[in-house]
């Protein structure tokens, strides 16, 4: 396989097929596990971080902010209106909701201990003794899986007091969530963390001065941590040169929908969407590719004459849209765009947290208004109407919900619009259904 | 309803885990949905008592997650994903293979309280798409006919859990 990369290796997964590979023994004698623990124990907090900081490693959960840095906002000796130090949490994101995206249930169930070993360093470098993992609720399975990586690696030394000798004292406590996909954003998977209703918080104050349970916390994606371990073994430099320029080491993408073989594919970033689609063995029956969401649900579509753009944040980001959780989902020529677009709003409608009266009346007027130009009674001005709420939505609420719900309304009406006057103009997808295939058989080829 | 012993030990096992009471919330009723298959009013009322939280805490909290049943359900709980990548494996034919195979609608529980069907949001199992979950387990890559079979099978195994599904595995790639 060709990846145009010389310095690319496979950081996360080099093993995910090997039988056993999710357990402590096989992580340390074919991974050299908890290797990189060892090493960062030896090194001061400060040098984690920068080493971190250099290696370009950004937030792989979807806004792709630089890790290094949100570890070095942390306050070093936080302490109290009395004067009484503070603790810090650092806190692992593994509400993984994002439609599209399933990279880190397979680190989950085939790489449990990489993710551990990079939350222990995390918590070393900034200077936290307790780290809370969020798992989404439905994942019972691999809450069970998660939950015995823990004790193993507790048993072998890696977890608890004065771990590897070093003076320092980590434990991890897992939280399950209960089915809220707003809960992937950071600050309502605090609130959930407390036993709240899962509503993302105004900011500032940031998680590193007012997090989970009042105190100074970091929140970090699984794939993030999973990725730190190897930064640490093999130094910042190697993990730098995987990627672009400011943005190192290789990324999971997850791919789905119309493809030969779906699946979770470790790739360097200077690859193209369609280079990612051909090594998923390409669009499913032969059937020509119509558009791809590069980024999970959220991230606006691309179309198919679009798709020649790099994999990397900047790349995407100037092609308008955004390499977010890394959730590539093809489309081919046989799917309704308008249909496509509806599935998703019909999610965001029911995920709206209800605070923001933008964000909860918006995706559900979205909603209903593309239901109803499928079913016909769609008009040419409702196109320009989804424009105006989207205008009212985006960057007007608290968190990027409303931001995410535009994503995929805007983005199908201004590249597809042809698809929605066709809706309107044969009165609904039935109709327009039921013209293609008589015009078909009109056809005197047939 | 008052709170079983179980569920009480349980939660007093976690409880030096966290720095506040409230956080013992979600754990606690994720507890009573597994033992009693919902959250009733009583439950919440009980919850309430024993972490010294206001019904109406407990209430907004339970009423806002998806996990928590506030009306009693079927045994077997058919959950199917038809969320993007899903729907375009065709997850809307399963959908109404197993509306038709159970006689009744997405969000109805059969007559005999055995089965509950719904709609899921994305299950991070995209790869694997379609995708369903029935209790604690999920199945992936289904065929109509093998939702079939899954389903006849927890007609007489209320546990699920045995996959039927093809290997949820290509060579060389994973879910």
């Amino acid at each position: 396989m060709m990846y145009n990369n010389e310095h690319f290796e496979p950081v996360i997964t080099p093993n995910v097929d090997k039988p056993g590979c999710d357990t402590l023994d096989f992580y340390l004698k074919n991974e050299d596990g908890y290797k990189g623990l060892e090493k960062a124990l030896k090194m001061k907090p400060a040098e984690v971080v920068d080493e971190v900081k250099k290696s370009n490693l950004r937030g792989r959960g979807g806004a792709g902010f630089p890790t290094g840095m949100k570890w070095s906002f942390m306050p070093a000796n936080p302490v109290d209106k009395d004067g009484n130090p503070k603790p810090k949490y650092l806190v692992c994101n593994a509400d993984e909701g994002e439609p599209g995206t399933f990279k880190d249930r397979l680190i989950f169930t085939k790489t449990p201990h990489r993710m551990i070993e990079g939350m222990i360093i995390a918590g070393h470098a900034i200077g936290s003794n307790k780290g809370f993992i969020y798992i989404r609720g439905e994942w019972f399975k691999e809450t069970r899986l998660m939950q015995k990586a823990i004790d193993d690696a507790k048993k072998a030394g890696f977890l608890g007091k004065n771990i590897l000798g070093s003076g320092f004292d980590y434990e991890l406590i897992i939280y399950r969530g209960a089915g809220a996909y707003i809960c992937g954003e950071e600050t309502a998977l605090l609130n959930s963390l407390e036993g709240k209703r899962g509503e993302p918080r105004l900011k500032p104050p940031f998680p590193a001065q007012v997090g989970a349970y009042g105190m100074p916390s970091c929140v970090n994606n699984v794939e993030t941590f999973a990725a730190v371990p190897y930064i640490l073994l093999k130094g910042w430099e190697k993990y730098a040169k995987m990627g672009t320029e400011r943005s190192g080491g290789t990324r999971l993408l997850g791919v789905s929908g119309r493809v030969n073989k779906p699946g979770v594919y470790e790739l360097p970033m200077n690859l193209s969407i369609n280079d990612v689609i051909e090594l998923a063995g390409g669009v499913k029956d032969g059937k020509k590719l119509k558009a791809v969401i590069p980024g999970g649900a959220s991230a606006p579509m691309l179309r198919a004459d679009e798709c020649g753009v790099l994999t990397d944040y900047d790349s995407l980001a100037k092609a308008g849209t955004m390499a977010g959780s890394g959730g590539i989902i093809v489309i081919d020529e046989t799917v309704s765009i308008v249909e496509a677009a509806y599935t998703l709003l019909k999610f965001y409608e029911h995920e709206s947290c209800g605070q923001c009266s933008q964000c909860r009346e918006g995706s559900h007027w979205l909603a209903r208004m593309f239901k109803r130009i499928l079913d016909g009674g769609g008009t040419q001005d409702d196109l320009d109407y989804i424009a105006k709420i989207c205008g009212n939505m985006a960057g007007q609420t608290i968190c990027a919900f409303a931001d995410a719900v535009t994503g995929p309304a805007l983005s199908s009406v201004k590249k597809f619009r042809h698809e929605f006057e066709e809706l309107i103009r044969n009165g609904g997808i039935d109709k327009t259904r039921a013209h293609t295939h008589s015009h078909i058989n009109e056809g005197a080829h047939v | 309803m008052a709170l079983s012993e179980q569920i009480k030990k349980t939660i007093n096992g976690i409880r030096s885990h966290f720095p506040t009471e409230q956080a013992l919330l979600l754990p606690l009723l994720h507890e009573i949905q597994n033992e009693q298959g919902w959250v009733s009013m009583d439950s919440m009322r009980s919850a309430g008592e024993f972490l010294n939280l206001p019904l109406s805490k407990v209430r907004e909290v339970a009423s806002f997650y998806t996990m928590y049943k506030l009306e009693e359900q079927g045994k077997v709980d058919v959950q199917i994903c038809t969320n993007i990548s899903c729907w375009l494996q065709g997850a809307e034919k399963l959908m109404a293979c197993a509306e038709k195979k159970l006689g009744i609608k997405s969000g109805e529980t059969t007559a005999d309280g055995k089965f509950t069907l719904s709609h899921v949001e994305c299950l991070a199992a995209c790869g694997t798409a379609p995708a369903m979950m029935i209790n604690e387990d999920y199945y992936e890559n289904l065929t109509e006919t093998e939702l079939n079979k899954i389903i006849d099978m927890a007609q007489t195994d209320l546990s699920a859990g045995k996959v039927v599904g093809k290997s949820t595995r290509t060579e060389g790639v994973w879910p």
